[in-house]
């Protein structure tokens, strides 16, 4: 592992798959939550996407990659969207239980004060829907970290993914390990330097 | 007039009205069945009257309020405001409904429309919370945050206030405490005020006026006059109280 963090190859492929990771998590936790609430919100919409998110949902992971690989290229592009389309139907279907869980009260209490659009959305909505963030944000970072490897080794020469298939070619399972170990501790370090952190500070007001 | 109470048939006649309500009837859709819950109700409203609702639950003393409020416009009525439109309103939910997220302080400034810290600390010292003023909501006890809920109401400098059970379900010192602060707030400033309530006494204490209601498809069975001396004083509360409690037991004279 040394020798490979000497050498700059293990950096240099952690870094390209971490971007990945982050392009893709920020796209779908974007958009997974903006479609998310909306069909929390909105009957009609749910009633119309509710199909296409539960077969979104379970369609296996390989599937979604090959097909977008196969229709969009091997390029970036493909690999991040591949990651994201599989991640996007976990944050819809996590976000539109929160905006199921709105509390009236709190919306009639906003309108009866007049308070703005803008000041309702951030002082009496979001704070609302905090924990349904974080829980899609932690199942989604789970669930990125599993696929972004496979993606990467289908179709990309660079990354861990990429890495690993090389050396399970040769077999060599100390450099497996080795990267293995690497992830682990990347992840170890996002969950205790970011995600917990930022976690205490929303909910501070619990006790 | 002997008795404390007079049945009468309006408040002070010659006083400005801010509201004229008029409500035909309402009825809520429910599992295909309608429900009339209004019906027949008409309530003219001084700028500085507080008129006190009282009735059993169930009888539409919170849907008049939220009509009011104008959460609710599926009725068949009017609501007419005096003057230039739809007044600053006040509204003292029946839960407390501070967000917890924010501080007593900072749930005032929210409802506020332009910011008025100093309003905010002088309602909060009146009702007695200077000291939970950065508290979270979690940390206060229920009367606490009712009156964190009335000095939310009062910041926004309304012209009517509605009290939705203000302080039902509180024990009688607490509930008799927060009464008293609840009048020092409507003191300072004093505004229109609909008090929704099922408890008389309490009704007693703090009305200029008490419309009693009806079980089913609200009407106003009696309505009663706290004469003028006898208002809002702690002492002369009971005497309204049971000229109240008399007019409830002698047959509508109509």
């Amino acid at each position: 592992m040394a020798q490979q963090t000497l050498s700059g190859e293990l950096p240099w492929n952690l870094a390209i798959t971490l971007a990945r990771v982050a392009a893709a998590f920020a796209l779908s936790l974007l958009l997974g939550s903006a479609l998310g609430i909306a069909m929390g919100r909105w009957r009609r919409l749910d009633l119309m996407l509710d199909n296409a998110v539960t077969v979104l949902l379970n369609l296996p992971a390989l599937v979604v990659i090959v097909l977008i690989y196969v229709w969009f290229g091997l390029n970036e592009f493909s690999a991040i969207a591949a990651v994201a389309l599989n991640k996007l139907p976990t944050t819809v279907v996590t976000l539109r239980e929160g905006a199921r869980a709105l509390d009236p009260g709190f919306a009639e209490m906003a309108s009866s004060f007049h308070m703005s659009r803008w000041r309702t959305l951030r002082h009496v909505t979001l704070p609302q829907l905090t924990p349904y963030f974080f829980a899609a944000s932690r199942a989604g970072l789970a669930l990125i970290w599993k696929i972004v490897l496979v993606v990467e080794l289908l179709g990309r020469s660079n990354g861990v993914g990429f890495q690993i298939q090389i050396y399970f070619q040769l077999f060599d399972v100390t450099l497996i390990l080795a990267y293995t170990l690497a992830f682990i501790l990347v992840v170890q370090v996002i969950e205790w330097a970011a995600l917990q952190p930022l976690e205490r500070w929303a909910t501070q007001w619990r006790r | 007039m002997g008795g404390a109470a007079t049945v009468g048939t309006l408040g002070d006649a010659m006083a400005p009205v801010i509201l004229r309500l008029h409500i035909e009837g309402k009825a809520f859709r429910t599992a295909g069945k309608t429900l009339p819950v209004l019906g027949g109700f008409d309530l003219a409203l001084g700028t500085r009257e507080i008129v006190a609702l009282v009735g059993p639950s169930g009888c539409g003393k919170t849907t008049l309020l939220r009509i009011v409020g104008g959460l609710d416009t599926d009725f068949q009525g009017t609501l007419d405001w005096h003057g230039a439109g739809m007044p600053r309103i006040g509204t003292v939910f029946q839960e407390p409904r501070l967000l917890p997220w924010r501080t007593v302080h900072q749930n005032i400034l929210l409802a506020q429309r332009t910011a008025n810290p100093e309003l905010a600390d002088d309602l909060l010292h009146i009702l007695d919370l200077a000291p939970f003023r950065d508290a979270f909501p979690s940390t206060l006890s229920l009367g606490m945050a009712r009156r964190a809920s009335i000095a939310r109401a009062f910041a926004i400098e309304p012209e009517l206030v509605l009290l939705d059970e203000p302080f039902v379900s509180l024990d009688p010192a607490m509930a008799a405490r927060s009464r008293e602060l609840l009048l020092n707030a409507w003191g300072a400033r004093p505004t229109a005020a609909l008090l929704v309530t099922h408890d008389r006494a309490e009704a007693a204490l703090l009305a200029d006026r008490i419309l009693l209601l009806a079980e089913r498809s609200t009407h106003v069975l009696r309505e009663i006059i706290v004469p003028q001396e006898l208002r809002r004083s702690a002492a002369a509360a009971p005497a309204v109280l049971a000229g109240l409690d008399n007019a409830m037991t002698r047959p509508a004279d109509r």
